[in-house]
């Protein structure tokens, strides 16, 4: 049941996806996207965290996956609340013209 | 069991005198501040006299910490380290109970001469709260039982000299003379404080009575090196270095000139009477060194007769009053080294207080009459003050007397000591103390010619004049409390001090007349225990009569069977030295006075060296003073200053400030890049974890 398939293959994907949302962080400009891409980011980990609580037969990496869950979805409260607020003051969702905050 | 004196008050009672002057005295009346100053050094110049009422019933040396209850409070020991260790304590043999009379004695009549002399310059409270000070160091420095605690009196006298100097301190030249005198004392005390150095590591001991019985009870350890120099050679050399500076000898004696910036009172007080003295009583208080180092010993004569007969003839160029004066003052202290450097002690110290009646006397009278013709100091500007100023005359006359070494006056005895047993040494230094002893009586006598007789010759041709000159000099503007209607006597309580040290001037000798004068020697025998014996084991009391070998020279006091009629026959060609210099001084300024200038015109380059000082100030300018502040300029500050330590400093900070105008441009504002260098650090820290993974097996 174990071995159906290897543990590479998930920390392949975890990978793939994690990448993915780092791209997607980097080179999007609307923060909508930018936002998915960080959940994209953390479920390529919770994805990791549960393969390897499934290779070693551990419950610690499902404990790591409920709190980051929980963090996801309390960031996803915060953050869609001050992107609308953002949106409000400034009518973009450019990234890019959000810069005040400089040196 | 002694009784208890309480010698602690002594030097604490001007403390607090400074102490209450010195924090509140700007609030309080003129009248007040000089009631507080002289109660607090009255008190001390009491206790002084009730001390010598009770001296005779003491068992010497007398040694006294503080009372009870302080040492309670830890002030008994200063410092103990290991078995070494210093005291806070107080020490009363004749030599001190000498110095500590004349100390609070001729300090508390110029304390009443300032209150005259100071009532119209500023800063009335600030001069007294510093001449108590004075009072407290030089009472330390008297009284101490140990070198500590001389030397923190010593150090003390130093600064209050240092704040008296530069008192009109509105005035360049006061401030830079302070300075000066600051800075050439500290050359005296670096050898001074080498001598400690060399004493607690030869002695591990500060303490005067437990130094010297080390000295005497290891005779072994500390023969007298006669051929070839040791220890006690060295610390005796090192303490006379710090006993040149401040008794201004030769080399060191450039400052004092100068130091008459000060008032008149202070020049009376700390550059005439006490502080220039200490030199001399601390060498006296040294002598079981410097009798075990002869070498060291001719030294001192060497320095003392030079320094008399140089700061005799510059004495004779000078125009002003008191720099005449200071002169003379360096040059009567050379006599005092010549007392110490032949092992005269007690006449050394017996001219000591001689000179601290006249001089201190001079000096005062100096002021009177500068106070009288309006802050003028040139004595070609004055002239005929007899008539106007007799009080201030004829106790200058006495004085005069006293200084050129007429009989009976306070100053012949003493002299007449110090040459005769300076012959005994040597005929050369007697007969340099003989033409100095000319030199004294013809430039003392032309200050007093000059100043008293012929015509007045200041400003205005008259006698007269409008505004008291010092005051304006000086950049103050007091309040005139009395009209300066011309030349005027000085108010009665600047003239009682000056009948008080004429009188002492004129009786000071009478103590110490010589056996071939039909005399005692009173003061000789007095001081006699100090300098003849072994100084008797205080701590323990258990030192054998045979254990102490007595130093092999003719012992203090001890008048050597020469005979009498060879001693008054010297006696004689030195008083005849004091009048021909009488004669010769009234011969120039008053039978023929173009004579002088008659005479400085023909041996033009020799006059002029004199006037000049012989251009030792220049010299030391052109030696040390312009190389070091050349090399300062350069070297230290130009090079270490600012090049090693700013440049750190700078340049670390400069390094900060162009590293973050780099770093700070990451900080652009744009969230993307923000996440693109938290990409790029995550990226690195993946790497370095790769790197560490790959190099462990």
């Amino acid at each position: 049941m174990n071995n159906l398939v290897p543990l590479s293959y998930y920390l392949v994907l975890s990978a793939i996806l994690f990448a993915c949302g780092v791209t997607g962080f980097l080179i999007k400009r609307n923060i909508i996207t930018i936002f998915m891409s960080i959940e994209l980011m953390l479920n390529g980990v919770n994805l990791s965290f549960v393969a390897f609580a499934a290779h070693w037969q551990k419950l610690s990496g499902h404990v790591f996956v409920f709190f980051v869950m929980v963090v996801a979805a309390a960031e996803a409260a915060v953050g869609l609340a001050i992107i609308i607020a953002l949106f409000r003051t400034r009518e973009t969702l450019n990234i890019d013209q959000v810069n005040l905050l400089k040196l | 069991m002694t009784p208890t004196l309480h010698l602690w008050l002594i030097p604490i009672l001007p403390l607090a005198g400074a102490a209450i002057n010195g924090l509140f005295g700007k609030r309080f009346s003129r009248r007040s501040v000089a009631a507080i100053a002289l109660t607090f050094c009255g008190a001390a110049f009491a206790m002084a006299i009730w001390i010598a009422a009770r001296f005779s019933s003491l068992s010497l040396p007398h040694v006294e910490s503080f009372p009870r209850w302080l040492l309670e409070q830890g002030l008994g020991t200063w410092i103990r380290s290991g078995t070494f260790s210093v005291d806070y304590s107080f020490a009363l043999d004749q030599l001190s109970l000498v110095m500590l009379l004349i100390v609070t004695g001729v300090g508390f009549l110029i304390h009443v001469y300032s209150v005259g002399y100071m009532w119209e310059e500023g800063g009335y409270y600030r001069f007294f709260s510093f001449l108590n000070l004075f009072m407290f160091f030089m009472l330390t420095l008297v009284l101490a039982s140990n070198y500590l605690l001389m030397f923190v009196g010593w150090e003390g006298v130093g600064l209050a000299s240092y704040l008296l100097i530069g008192f009109f301190f509105l005035r360049d030249s006061a401030a830079a003379a302070g300075k000066k005198a600051f800075i050439v004392n500290r050359i005296g005390d670096f050898g001074f404080l080498i001598a400690l150095f060399l004493m607690i590591r030869h002695f591990n001991s500060l303490d005067f009575s437990q130094v010297f019985n080390t000295i005497l009870q290891n005779s072994q350890q500390f023969p007298i090196e006669k051929s070839g120099a040791g220890v006690l050679t060295a610390i005796a050399l090192l303490l006379l270095l710090g006993a040149c500076g401040k008794s201004a000898q030769i080399p060191l004696y450039v400052w004092l000139p100068d130091a008459m910036e000060g008032p008149t009172p202070v020049s009376a007080l700390i550059h005439a009477a006490t502080m220039v003295t200490a030199g001399v009583y601390m060498i006296a208080r040294s002598h079981v060194i410097f009798e075990r180092a002869p070498s060291a010993l001719m030294v001192v004569a060497i320095i003392g007769t030079l320094t008399a007969f140089f700061a005799a003839t510059i004495g004779i160029a000078q125009t002003d009053i008191k720099k005449v004066l200071a002169y003379s003052t360096v040059s009567q202290l050379g006599y005092m080294f010549l007392a110490c450097g032949v092992a005269a002690f007690s006449a050394g110290i017996f001219h000591l207080m001689t000179h601290a009646f006249f001089k201190g006397l001079l000096f005062l009278a100096a002021g009177s009459v500068i106070h009288a013709v309006g802050g003028e100091q040139d004595m070609r500007k004055m002239g005929g003050l007899r008539k106007h100023i007799p009080w201030t005359f004829w106790t200058m006359t006495i004085a005069t007397l006293a200084i050129a070494g007429i009989p009976p006056f306070a100053g012949f005895f003493s002299k007449d000591e110090i040459l005769w047993r300076a012959y005994q040494a040597s005929w050369i230094y007697w007969l340099v103390g003989v033409v100095t002893a000319f030199l004294t009586s013809f430039y003392m006598f032309r200050l007093w010619f000059m100043t008293f007789f012929g015509e007045y010759r200041g400003a205005a041709a008259s006698p007269v004049h409008e505004e008291h000159a010092s005051d304006s000099r000086r950049g103050v503007s007091p309040p005139h409390g009395h009209g300066h209607g011309g030349v005027h006597e000085s108010p009665p309580i600047m003239l009682v001090p000056l009948v008080t040290l004429a009188l002492l001037s004129f009786v000071g000798g009478w103590i110490g007349v010589p056996g071939s004068l039909g005399g005692e020697n009173h003061f000789d025998k007095f001081l006699g225990p100090v300098f003849r014996s072994a100084t008797p084991n205080i701590n323990t009391g258990n030192a054998q009569p045979g254990e102490v070998v007595p130093p092999e020279r003719t012992t203090e006091g001890a008048e050597p069977k020469t005979g009498h009629s060879t001693e008054i026959i010297f006696t004689g060609i030195s008083v005849g030295a004091g009048l021909l210099g009488l004669f010769l001084a009234w011969l120039l300024y008053i039978r023929s006075p173009q004579l002088p200038d008659r005479i400085a015109g023909s041996i033009h380059g020799l006059y002029s060296a004199v006037a000049h000082k012989y251009w030792i100030d220049e010299l030391y300018a052109w030696l040390f003073v312009k190389p070091l502040i050349a090399i300062s300029g350069t070297v230290f500050w130009r090079g270490i200053d600012q090049g090693v330590i700013d440049a750190t400093l700078n340049g670390s900070a400069d390094g900060a400030r162009e590293l973050s105008d780099e770093v700070r441009h990451m900080q652009s504002g744009n969230v993307r890049s923000y996440a693109a260098w938290v990409a790029v650090g995550a990226t690195a820290v993946i790497a370095y974890m790769v790197w560490v993974g790959l190099r462990t097996p």
